[in-house]
C-alpha cells in the first residue's frame, strides 16, 4: 500500500530557534521532503545605508556594530580601513597590531556562537553550546575592560583605535590563549567521535567549488569547499603580512568540513594572536586626523575577512563630511544565494543543519 | 581616489575589453570601466571566460543613484590570479531603469541584484526571481533613491557641513590634548551654569 499527501507549506520562523534570528523559511513539502524553499527576510531591516547619507563617516561606525552584531570588531575594521584608504589616513602600528588582536578575538568569539548554534540544530541540544560560550564569555570581557562594550563595540577608529587596552588586558589575555588549545580539543573530544553529530553532518548540504564560487560564497561557507580564498593571506591588511597562519579548507564541502574550518580557524587565530602579542610594539594608538574629515569626490570598495566571509564596504564620496553612498555588502545575505538549490530536495532536518553551517546573522543580512 | 590593493587598472581591461567585443565599452579611467548598459551580460561573460582576466566571482553588486541616472557597480575578482576588477554601467532611463540581469553568468548576483531592485527600483530583465527582498510588497517607492519621499523644504539625505565644525580653526584635529583645550571652554561654562543655579531652579 502507498501512502501519499498533497504537499503542503510549512512556515518556520521568523520566530524559531534553527532560524538563529529574525529569519522566516516557508517551505513547500511532500511528506519529508522540500519541495521548494523560499527565504523572507527584512525582519530587521533599519534602512542603514539610507541613514549612513546622514552621518560623518566616523559616526557611521557604530552602525557596523549593529549589522553583523557577532563580530562588531570586524565591522568596524571594515570601514575604518576603507575610509582610511579613501582619505590616506594612516593608523599607528600599534593601533594595527591591536586591530588583528581584537578582530581575531571576535573570530574566535563568533566561531563559538556558529559552531555552538549549529551542534544545537544537529541534536545536540544546549549544553555544547554552552562550553563554546564559556570562551566567548571570557572574550566579551576582554572587550568590555577595553572599549566598556561587549556586543557593540564601536572600537576600531579612523586612524587608529579608541582606547589602548588597560594592565589587567593582557594577562588575562595571556590566559585565555594558554587554554584554547586545551579547549579545542574538549570539543574535538566531544563531538568528533559522536555519531549521532557525524551522520547529521556528514555529506549533508554539500556545495561544490564551482557553484561556492560561482554564487559568490565566502568564509568558512567558500573554504569549507576546498576553495583555500582568505582576504587576510589574499589581500593583508592591518599588519597580517607579518604572521605565520594556515588557511583550513574542508574537503568534501558539507555542513561537517564547514564546522571543521571554523574548529581549525579557532585554532589559527590563536596564533595570530600570541604572534601579534610578542610583535606589539609600544606607540600611541591612535593617530591625529582631522575633525572635518571630507573626502576626495571618487569612491572606494575595501574588503576584509570577516568570520562570515568578506564584508566590503563600497563608500562614494561628494566631497561633503557624509557618504554620498554607503553600501555594505554583507557576507550572510550573500552567503544564502545557494540555500534554495541546498534545501529543495532534502529532509527537512537536513536543510536547517544546512543553514546552521552558513552562519548567518539577521543584523546583517536586513541592515 | 585610489583603487583597491589588488584591483586592476581600468583602461587595461577597458583595452581588452574592446578588441574582444568592440563597441561594449563606453568609457573607463584609473579605476573602473564603463560598459554599455545592454551589453552588461556580453561583458561579463567574456570578462568570466577570458583567461587573462578570469573573473570567476561576482563580489559586489550594488547601485549609485546620481540625480538623473543610475550607476550600477560590477566589482568581480579572480581567485586564482588574485585581482580585482570594476565594471560599471550607466542607467540614463530615471524613471523605468532596466538593465540585463548578470545572473546567467553569475548565481551570485542572485540576492544582490534583488536587493538593487528593492531599495533602488532598478529593474533586471531575466532575473528569475525579482522580488523585493528587505521591504515588504506594498511599500511606496524605493528608498535608496535620492528623491525618495521629499521631504518638506526638498530635504534630500547628504549633510552639507560637519557638526559644531569651526570654520575658522579649520586644521582643529581630534586628539585628547585637543579636546582638552577645545572641550574647556565649554565645560568652564557648564561648570558655571551649575554652581550659578539655585536649588529648586531651572530643571
Amino acid at each position: 500500500m502507498t501512502t501519499s499527501a498533497e504537499p503542503f507549506v510549512l512556515n518556520i520562523g521568523p520566530q524559531h530557534p534553527s532560524t538563529h534570528g529574525v529569519f522566516r523559511l516557508r517551505v513547500v513539502m511532500d511528506g519529508e521532503i522540500i519541495r521548494d524553499l523560499d527565504m523572507i527576510v527584512g525582519y530587521l531591516h533599519r534602512s542603514m545605508e539610507k541613514l549612513a547619507e546622514e552621518r560623518t563617516y566616523t559616526q557611521n561606525i557604530p552602525f557596523t556594530d549593529r549589522a553583523d552584531y557577532l563580530a562588531a570588531m570586524t565591522g568596524n575594521l571594515g570601514l575604518a580601513i576603507a575610509v582610511e584608504r579613501m582619505t590616506g589616513v594612516e593608523a599607528p602600528d600599534r593601533a594595527e597590531y591591536l586591530r588583528v588582536i581584537f578582530a581575531e578575538l571576535q573570530r574566535i568569539a563568533s566561531h563559538a556562537m556558529a559552531n555552538g548554534t549549529l551542534i544545537s540544530d544537529a541534536g545536540a541540544w544546549q549544553t555544547p553550546l554552552l562550553y563554546m560560550f564559556r570562551e566567548r564569555e571570557k572574550i566579551l570581557d576582554l572587550f568590555e575592560m577595553t572599549c566598556g562594550a561587549r556586543l557593540t563595540t564601536n572600537y576600531m577608529r579612523i586612524g587608529g583605535v579608541s582606547f589602548e587596552p588597560p594592565a589587567e588586558f593582557w594577562p588575562a589575555l595571556q590566559e585565555l590563549m594558554d587554554e584554547m588549545p586545551e579547549r579545542t580539543d574538549e570539543y574535538a573530544s566531544l563531538l568528533l567521535d559522536n555519531e549521532i553529530f557525524l551522520a547529521r553532518t556528514r555529506n549533508v548540504g554539500i556545495i561544490t567549488p564551482e557553484d561556492a564560487i560561482n554564487g559568490s560564497l565566502s568564509g568558512p561557507a567558500l573554504r569549507g569547499s576546498g576553495v583555500p580564498w582568505d582576504l587576510r593571506k589574499a589581500e593583508p591588511y592591518c599588519v597580517y603580512d607579518r604572521f605565520d597562519f594556515d588557511v583550513p579548507v574542508g574537503t568534501v564541502g558539507d555542513v561537517y568540513d564547514r564546522f571543521m574550518v571554523r574548529m581549525e580557524e579557532v585554532k589559527q587565530s590563536v596564533r595570530i594572536i600570541k604572534q601579534a602579542v610578542e610583535q606589539i610594539p609600544p606607540g600611541p594608538h591612535k593617530n591625529d586626523i582631522p575633525l572635518a574629515l571630507r573626502p576626495e569626490p571618487g569612491e572606494i570598495y575595501s574588503r576584509v575577512e570577516s568570520p562570515r566571509g568578506e564584508i566590503g564596504f563600497y563608500l562614494v564620496s561628494d566631497g561633503t563630511p557624509a557618504p554620498y553612498r554607503f553600501h555594505l555588502r554583507s557576507p550572510a545575505l550573500i552567503n544564502l544565494t545557494l540555500l534554495r538549490e541546498l534545501g529543495v530536495g532534502s529532509s527537512l532536518p537536513d536543510a536547517v543543519v544546512t543553514l546552521g553551517s552558513i552562519d548567518i546573522v539577521l543584523g546583517e543580512i536586513d541592515r | 581616489m585610489a583603487r583597491g590593493p589588488r584591483q586592476l587598472t581600468g583602461t587595461v581591461v577597458a583595452q581588452a575589453l574592446g578588441a574582444a567585443l568592440p563597441g561594449v565599452v563606453t568609457a573607463s579611467n584609473d579605476e573602473w570601466v564603463e560598459v554599455a548598459p545592454d551589453r552588461v551580460e556580453d561583458a561579463l561573460r567574456w570578462l568570466h571566460d577570458s583567461d587573462q582576466f578570469d573573473a570567476a566571482q561576482l563580489s559586489n553588486l550594488t547601485a549609485v543613484d546620481r540625480y538623473d541616472r543610475f550607476e550600477v557597480v560590477y566589482h568581480l575578482q579572480s581567485l586564482d590570479l588574485n585581482h580585482q576588477i570594476a565594471l560599471k554601467a550607466i542607467v540614463t532611463d530615471h524613471e523605468d531603469p532596466v538593465l540585463p540581469s548578470a545572473y546567467p553568468v553569475y548565481k551570485g548576483a542572485l540576492l544582490q541584484e534583488r536587493e538593487v531592485f528593492d531599495l533602488m527600483g532598478i529593474r533586471f530583465a531575466n532575473h528569475p526571481d525579482l522580488r523585493r527582498i528587505l521591504l515588504w510588497e506594498g511599500f511606496p517607492g524605493h528608498p535608496l533613491r535620492k528623491d525618495w519621499m521629499g521631504m518638506v523644504g526638498g530635504h534630500t539625505s547628504g549633510l552639507r557641513g560637519f557638526p559644531f565644525e569651526n570654520k575658522e580653526a579649520p586644521d582643529r584635529i581630534m586628539n585628547a590634548g585637543n579636546l582638552v583645550e577645545h572641550g574647556e571652554s565649554l565645560s568652564a561654562q557648564t561648570r558655571r551654569n551649575v554652581e550659578g543655579a539655585q536649588p529648586g531652579q531651572g530643571h
